[in-house]
């Protein structure tokens, strides 16, 4: 059994706000009945069309679903459209007392609603959306390829979803946005969008030790390669291999997508700056075939 | 607030006959069965009446009775036994729809290089015995198919291929953990090798097993030490409860009508009921011979979670086979081998009686389930749309 908060547990039993608005601002429905989960949520704003006075919901799926729908809904009156766009798939699950980490998809759905209905009533293009197939609406201009066929998630929404929520793990990406919960096949791609969304994050600034042994540096050369570069060019659909290291020369062999190809100059080159940077300031970096 | 507990594929109440047959072997008969003293051997002999007493119930022998500590070691001693006789043999047959203690040990064999095939079903959840017929082979170790099927209560029809995998060489094993005790078993005129029960399945408690193994059959303990079990099973026997599950199987074979009448006619009542009060709803199976006491009904635009969480306020103990319930995120492997349509595949719920089951309890899911499933679809957008096409 679930351990759900009371809070969770009295928005299930009594959910604020389910119905609709017949003459809703703006509307956002996201999900699918093939997912397991769908929301259809309604806005109608002030005369000045500023803030909140109304929000609704309908709402297919699990307890938390419906949960987080009706905090939603609560959270969202009073608020002006930007003050609600503010608003993360975090803060609705702290208004919840927590959500157990497998649910947190639920609020991911809330959020989602949320974006989508802001961005149709101010004519924006869609945000990108979770869900891209036949049962959920459809967002022909939708950005991104989908990466996990099984529930129709694309890679810009699960990009935005690991940075906002930092996350580290594919299974945590499974339990906010459901992405690699089905046959599992898109796991290994899940993997390289951590590694690419975490890659750029802004990391506290590592500073270049004073003085190594060889032994030292070729440790660290290794670690750089395996923690820094290595990620970066699975993103890709790249990789390297660590063929020698002999003095500052470092000899790498590049594979896959980066293999012969035109710019991979230029990733050495890239490759070089990162060691410098982080290692010794007279590393070279030559490529070789592997 | 008083259970009304409809979740016995899970597991069952131990009788309370049951739990006084097993009550004197903790603190007073406390004594190691194999001990040479007086004191286990009044342990031993009681053991040996349980197995005659589980022997009785399977139409087996006692001889072919091996207790194990679970219904998921014995479908893994079972398999495990049938790659070490066959070293030979590569590959292994089951069906999409098995128990995880039968599914997870067969596609782990995957990596080991073994050819595992997994036997589809059709929409009422019935074995393709065309695909069974036409897959065994020569190089065939062990045919693993579950008796009859915990979501849907579905029955395989085991005897006939048994029949069909004898026939290339291939040893046959069926988990009967939820046939034992429900419907009839009678492995003296049968063709199968090896069966898998659990106690807890049938008013027994749980960590009790038994793996039925043929006389004859080959086979390769799975736990190895001491002699006990003939050296079959080897560890001090959890005696206490083996003679429970002893009394338990009297009890089963004393009960077999009553559960193919009084709770097949209550199981019948409430499926009827449901399907009459509320509109788009299947019985997953239902086309199928299943169980007395299974029932397995999707409903279209609802979620399983929501809808026991719904009637665990009220006290009724179902289950689901939807994906939120279990922390997967799709709906259970069955039901997605039957090919249960999307509009309906999360929204299953399975109630399963025993004999304890009453009138009253049936006649309150009866009366409230259908008020919940339209709750329920009122605040689904699907739901809505569905009512409102209602008018
Ligand atoms: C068909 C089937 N096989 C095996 C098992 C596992 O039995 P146990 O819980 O005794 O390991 C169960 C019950 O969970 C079952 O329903
Ligand atoms: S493609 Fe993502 S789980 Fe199947």
């Amino acid at each position: 059994m679930w351990d759900y908060t009371p809070i969770v547990k009295d928005h299930f039993l009594n959910p604020r706000n389910v119905g609709d608005i017949a003459d809703a601002d703006a509307v956002g429905e996201v999900g699918s009945l093939a997912c397991g989960d769908a929301l259809k949520l309604y806005l109608k704003l002030d005369e000045q069309k500023e803030r909140i006075v109304e929000a609704k919901f309908q709402t297919f799926g699990c307890a938390s679903a419906i949960a987080s729908s009706s905090a939603l809904t609560e959270m969202l009156k009073g608020k002006t459209l930007d003050e609600a766009l503010a608003i993360s798939n975090q803060d609705i699950a702290d208004f919840l007392g927590g959500l157990p980490e497998e649910k947190m998809h639920c609020s991911v759905m809330g959020q989602e609603a949320l974006e989508v209905a802001i961005a149709k009533y101010r004519g924006h293009e869609l945000p990108a959306s979770a869900h891209d197939h036949e049962h959920a609406p459809a967002y022909p201009d939708q950005e991104g390829v989908v990466v996990c066929k099984c529930f129709g998630i694309t890679d810009v929404f699960l990009k935005k979803v690991i940075e906002t929520n930092r996350l580290t793990t594919a299974e945590q990406v499974t339990h906010f946005t459901k992405a690699g919960g089905g046959c599992g096949g898109c796991i290994p791609r899940i993997k390289e969008l951590i590694a690419e969304v975490m890659g750029k994050q802004p990391e506290e600034p590592r500073k270049r030790p004073e003085k190594l042994s060889n032994m030292k540096k070729m440790q660290m050369i290794q670690e750089v390669l395996e923690k820094d570069i290595r990620p970066l060019l699975w993103a890709d659909g790249g990789d390297l291999e660590l063929i020698d290291i002999d003095g500052p020369k470092v000899q790498v062999a590049f594979r896959k997508a980066c293999a012969g190809c035109a710019s991979s100059g230029y990733t050495s080159r890239v490759v070089e700056q990162k060691l410098r940077d982080l290692v010794a300031e007279d590393i070279v970096v030559e490529e070789v075939a592997g | 607030m008083k259970e009304i507990y409809l979740d016995n594929n899970a597991t069952t109440k131990v009788d309370e006959a049951v739990f006084e047959e097993m009550r004197p072997y903790f603190c007073e008969m406390y004594g190691n069965p194999s001990s040479m003293h007086f004191f286990g051997g009044q342990v031993q002999r009681k053991v040996d009446e349980a197995r005659g007493r589980v022997a009785a119930l399977l139409g087996a022998s006692p001889d072919e009775i091996v207790f194990t500590a679970c219904g998921t070691e014995s479908d893994n001693a079972a398999i495990r036994s049938a790659l070490e006789v066959f070293p030979d043999r590569r590959h292994v047959i089951t069906s999409r729809v098995e128990h995880p203690a039968v599914l997870t040990q067969c596609r782990n064999l995957i990596q080991k290089g073994y050819r595992v095939s997994e036997i589809g079903v059709d929409g009422e959840g019935r074995l393709d015995m065309e695909e069974l017929k036409a897959i065994v082979d020569e190089d065939t170790a062990i045919v693993s198919l579950m008796w009859a099927n915990n979501e849907t209560g579905v029955i395989f029809p085991v005897e006939e291929a048994a029949a069909i995998a004898k026939a290339k060489g291939a040893l046959f094993h069926s988990d009967a953990v939820q046939a034992v005790g429900k419907i009839p078993i009678n492995m003296a005129n049968s063709r199968i090798d090896m069966l898998s029960l659990s106690g807890h399945k049938l008013h027994a408690p749980k960590g009790i097993g038994v793996l039925y193994l043929r006389r004859g059959t080959p086979f390769r303990p799975f736990m190895v030490g001491g002699h006990q079990e003939k050296s079959r099973r080897a560890g001090t026997e959890n005696a206490a409860a083996i003679i429970a599950l002893g009394k338990a199987c009297e009890l089963a074979g004393l009960n077999m009508e009553l559960e193919n009448t009084q709770v097949m006619a209550l199981r019948d009542r409430l499926q009827n009921e449901l399907m009459a009060r509320i509109p788009n709803a299947r019985i997953n199976g239902g086309g199928a011979e299943r169980l007395p006491n299974t029932t397995s009904i999707a409903y279209e635009y609802v979620e399983g979670e929501a809808i026991l969480l719904l009637l665990s306020e009220l006290g009724v103990c179902a289950s689901s086979g939807s994906a939120c319930t279990s922390g997967s995120l799709e709906p259970s492997h069955v039901l997605r081998a039957m090919g249960v349509p999307f509009t309906c595949a999360h929204g299953s719920i399975r109630f399963s009686l025993s004999r304890y089951t009453t009138a009253e309890e049936i006649d309150t899911v009866i009366r409230e389930l259908p008020p919940i499933i339209e709750r329920l679809r009122r605040m689904s957008p699907f739901g809505r749309e569905f009512l409102k096409g209602q008018g």
